[in-house]
């Protein structure tokens, strides 16, 4: 997986993450570039788009765009797989998930993101063990935060 | 605001969090940019505390930032403050936003080395994977070879947690620092046999992310592979072994090393295909069987039974509702057409099917794979399908991808498929009615192709472009700007060369002259005033040969009253050659005032064959001995003229013609030079086509087109409306003709053998003649492109010098050199300080490391502890 781009349908960037390093020009402007295709495909066409020597594998949950860069030689419907299951790991932490909760909470979903995902390659297949190491470092940093939220000063 | 009046105050500042920036951006839709710019400073502010917290704080609101696409790299600095924050809360943030917005060009970066080492080495596991994953984000050369060894210890790490991150960066790692790879090798295989499921399939993503760029290097590897595959329940984990294997294999079958693996992975795969109910894993399963037998095809004897397999999956893809499935369905399918064509033939009714479907992708997916199911006998009717099509297309960017298509497929392999080319011409004059379409120099180039090559077609094809000519203003008006008016250049060019064909010239004649030509392009203007001398130099003997003087004249006239509108074209091209002309006809009426025979002079002018010249003939000329290109030029080898003057494209004719009558002369001498020394090494070359004289061309002079019957076309078919769909009623006459023909040849088989012998020897310079054997309706002699002597084989496609995986190409079976081992920096944590020296062996290091792992262990109990203490307070 070469990136993975969340957005809106009003085509707001919601989290963006890459695999590969780019220059942040060229970034923004792969990202213009691939809302437009993507938003302006019919909803009734399939999820991958040729697009440069990459291909682009994309699926929409309620009014959220998840997209993916992969090679030509990935496999279509296991991103898509991953997607999902990224989906799935969200509605699990979040509980019953929604763009509002990306939103507000992005820095989270980017940890969960981490959690599955790493240098493009699925890293953890199992959606206990990848809650599980998100609730534990959340654990961590919860006593932490008590603790600040009492501050000496 | 209000907020900047109490900045000094450290609780207030607290109170803007991420949630309210973003709350705040969402409030000020009219004037965002300048509702960030004030947070922006207000950020700046906080930075500038000492209170950590404060810093996060900042810092993720950065991130935030960041994201909707301003620059936060001024505040890189910043961010490594809170990298190196002790509390994880911080740390976590720090490192986010660092994998967010640092990349190589960051100059910061290098700071980063130690706090990273010291975060990789932490009793708290979720420290080195806060690490681990940020480093997978912004790993640099220097990075990437100050961290190898610490990540390459981190992989035998207790925790399989952090064992599967470090397993994943390496490969990282390894792109950057290439030079890691050796000693780091072992080590990653051993993972592949990890009890952990998540490490196991960590280890066997980054070896097949290595093995995809450099399969050679892992072919040892396969085995092992092969005992994951038929064990592993994974479905995760099985495709990318699948897919490694299938790579594995791929290369596998190049070289002699492996020769039984494709077999052996035959099996399992079916089984999985049978078994499995997860379409990824059945979609992976199906394409790698496809490689084998791709990479097996020659090797192994049939398969037809798994092809058979894979063909019935794919349908069931095909068939789904699903596009997705739909899509790779079809995508898969025309992988196995390359080879196995038959077995997808009988699907298109399927594929045709496709056609209609309302996704745009996964029709053009069905188009690409008709053109590989084409046979003499479906031409016709897939053609008139596609013709539907092309009718009921909205939106021309599809229909020119039709257009496209078709043409592609007619004319795939030298128009193997084409039994009657009437029928083609009149698809592609039918194609000219299309509106707005870019193709039109295609359609054109087509016209020209098949009319010089195909001589029997030439009566109809020029009978065809006489009618284009004449209809012009309908091509020419309701595609102002359009392409499609180049078909008349075609079709000009054509009336022109070979006017002898004309029926009606005169006429012709007049549509070429009319005002309205002067409305189009320049280029075609110039085809227009060029052939239009040719038409009537046509006519002029005509005219002579009958006697009819005043005719003659007449026709003169007309042309020298109607020259003068090209000779006022701003086109210099047009101005030029009209120019030229109009003083020659001036000339000839001159002559023929004073009753002087002038036609056969007249048409002296163009007289000769031209021939088509394949598109790469130039290029593939090759330099004769002694001949230095570098040379002066006014002392040239003496046979360096007739390359030079060798025409580039059939279209430029005025070049072509004075060439035209050396040209044989030289092409002879040299023939009989090098005829000798190079006929050993033209046998053995399969770009060499032969040329001009050679046996072919007696063939068309002694058996001749007289001798083959050819079909009476004039009577079924009106040729007098333009744009009327006539193709239908080819595809009536060509099914009856068929038949009859069955017919025929049941009746006398033995006739029939007997030509068909003499047919393949027609046709054995083309291709070899297929199974269905349906003679085609007109002898066709295919023209076969003219070749250089000696044509040099096509270029070697050069490989690209600057991949960045050609680094990784390393040999992993030879032992480790010494020199190669990595570098083990001195490491500045308390922990290590101990290690007397910077330069620490490897091996040193492993046997230390067991002490290290308890100590681990004890500050992690110890950690602990606190937690709870802190938790109860």
């Amino acid at each position: 997986i070469h990136f993975i781009l969340l957005f809106s349908r009003q085509g707001k960037l919601r989290l963006q993450k890459w695999y590969t390093t780019l220059p942040d020009k060229e970034k923004k402007k792969i990202i213009r570039e691939i809302i437009q295709i993507i938003l302006s495909r019919n909803q009734k066409t399939s999820s991958f788009v040729d697009w440069k020597d990459l291909k682009l594998v994309y699926k929409r949950y309620a009014s959220l765009y998840f997209c993916c860069a992969i090679e030509d030689q990935d496999n279509e419907l296991l991103t898509l797989e991953v997607v999902h299951r990224y989906v799935e790991l969200l509605d699990r932490y979040f509980g019953n998930v929604c763009e509002l909760d990306i939103i507000f909470n992005f820095e989270k979903a980017y940890f969960i993101l981490d959690e599955f995902i790493i240098g493009g390659e699925v890293q953890e297949t199992s959606k206990k063990t990848a809650v599980k190491a998100m609730e534990d470092s959340d654990m961590l940093q919860e006593t932490v935060e008590e603790y600040m939220n009492k501050p000496a000063f | 605001m209000a907020l900047k009046m109490v900045k000094g105050s450290i609780d207030r500042m607290f109170d803007k969090n991420l949630q309210d920036l973003v709350r705040g951006i969402r409030n000020h839709k009219e004037d965002e940019a300048k509702y960030i710019s004030q947070c922006i400073d207000e950020i700046k502010q906080e930075l500038k505390q000492d209170n950590i917290a404060v810093k996060a704080n900042a810092v993720c609101k950065l991130t935030y930032l960041q994201m909707l696409g301003y620059d936060i790299s001024w505040a890189a600095f910043n961010i490594i403050e809170v990298m190196s924050a002790s509390k994880f809360t911080f740390k976590r943030i720090g490192y986010l936003a660092a994998s967010q917005c640092f990349h190589e060009g960051t100059d910061v970066i290098m700071l980063t080395t130690n706090q990273i080492r010291k975060d990789l080495s932490s009793p708290n596991q979720y420290d080195t994977g806060v690490a681990l994953t940020g480093l997978s984000c912004f790993v640099t050369p220097d990075l990437a070879r100050d961290l190898a060894n610490d990540i390459m210890t981190l992989m035998s790490h207790t925790k399989p947690y952090i064992r599967k991150k470090a397993v994943l960066i390496m490969y990282k790692v390894f792109l950057k620092y290439p030079e890691s790879l050796r000693p780091a090798f072992p080590r990653l295989k051993e993972k592949l046999e990890d009890p952990d499921p998540g490490v196991q399939s960590a280890a066997v993503n980054v070896i097949c992310e290595l093995a995809r760029r450099n399969p050679k290097n892992y072919l040892s590897l396969a085995p092992l592979f092969f005992k994951l595959m038929t064990s592993s329940t994974n479905n995760w984990v099985l495709i990318k072994i699948i897919k490694l294997a299938s790579i594995l294999l791929f290369f596998g079958a190049l070289t002699p090393l492996e020769p039984r693996l494709g077999k052996k992975l035959i099996e399992p795969l079916t089984n999985l295909i049978h078994s499995t109910s997860a379409m990824s894993l059945l979609y992976e399963c199906v394409n790698t069987v496809i490689a084998v037998l791709i990479s097996l095809s020659s090797g192994m004897p049939n398969h037809s039974a798994s092809i058979q397999l894979c063909v019935q999956k794919l349908r069931i893809l095909i068939e789904d509702s699903d596009q997705n499935l739909k899509y790779l369905g079809l995508l898969a399918m025309s992988k196995i057409l390359k080879t196995h064509p038959k077995s997808v033939q009988s699907h298109k009714d399927l594929i045709l099917q496709c056609l209609d479907d309302k996704d745009e992708s996964i029709r053009l997916r069905a188009l690409d794979l008709l053109y590989g199911m084409v046979s003499k006998k479906n031409l016709m009717e897939i053609v008139k399908k596609l013709m539907i099509h092309v009718d009921k297309a909205e939106g021309t960017t599809y229909r020119d991808e039709l257009l496209t298509k078709i043409i592609d497929i007619c004319s795939q392999s030298n128009y193997q498929y084409i039994t009657n080319f009437e029928w083609y011409i009149s698809i592609l004059v039918e194609l000219t009615r299309l509106e707005g379409t870019r193709h039109g120099h295609l359609i054109a180039a087509q016209m020209l192709d098949v009319a010089i090559r195909v001589k029997a077609i030439r009566k109809f094809a020029v009978s065809q472009m006489a009618m284009l000519l004449d209809n012009a203003h309908l091509i020419a008006s309701n595609t102002q700007r359009n392409g499609i008016c180049e078909v008349l250049y075609a079709a000009a060019w054509i009336c022109g060369e070979f006017s002898e064909h004309l029926e009606e010239a005169n006429q012709t004649l007049e549509a070429m002259l009319r005002p309205k030509v002067t409305t189009l392009p320049g280029h075609i203007q110039a085809v227009y005033v060029q052939n239009m001398v040719k038409l009537y130099a046509s006519i002029l003997q005509q005219k002579e040969q009958a006697g009819e003087k005043e005719a003659a004249q007449e026709i003169t006239q007309l042309m020298i009253e109607r020259l003068p509108q090209f000779v006022q074209s701003a086109d210099l091209e047009v101005q030029e050659r009209a120019s030229c002309i109009l003083q020659l006809i001036k000339y000839i009426q001159k002559l023929q005032a004073k009753e002087v025979p002038v036609a056969e002079e007249v048409i002296a002018l163009f007289a000769g064959e031209l021939n088509p010249v394949a598109p790469k003939a130039q290029k593939k000329v090759p330099v004769p001995e002694g001949l230095d290109l570098d040379a002066w030029i006014n002392e040239p080898p003496s046979d360096s003229e007739s390359e030079d003057e060798k025409p580039k494209t059939i279209f430029h004719e005025e070049e072509q013609r004075h060439s035209r009558h050396r040209q044989p002369e030289i092409d002879e001498e040299e023939l009989a030079r090098r005829r000798e020394a190079r006929k050993q090494e033209q046998a053995n070359n399969p770009f060499y086509i032969k040329s001009s004289p050679s046996p072919q061309k007696r063939y068309q002079d002694t058996p001749g087109v007289e001798h083959i019957p050819v079909v009476q076309i004039d009577l079924s078919v009106p040729l007098k409306v333009p744009g009327m769909p006539m193709s239908d009623q080819y595809v009536k006459l060509e099914e009856e003709r068929r038949h009859k023909q069955k017919l025929e040849k049941d009746k006398k088989k033995k006739k029939q053998k007997k030509e068909k012998r003499g047919k393949h020897h027609r046709h054995n310079s083309l291709h070899t003649e297929s199974e269905e054997d349906i003679a085609p309706a007109h002898h066709v002699d295919i023209i076969t492109e003219e070749m250089p002597e000696n044509a040099l084989p096509s270029d070697e496609d050069d490989k690209d010098p600057n991949d960045p995986y050609k680094a990784l190409d390393i040999d992993l079976d030879k032992p480790l050199a010494d020199s190669e081992k990595l570098p083990v920096q001195r490491h500045r944590n308390v922990e290590t300080l101990k290690s007397p020296d910077s330069e620490v062996p490897l091996v040193e290091k492993k046997s230390k490391k067991p002490k290290k792992k308890e100590k681990k262990h004890k500050d992690k109990e110890r950690d602990k502890g606190k937690k709870k203490e802190k938790e109860k307070k």
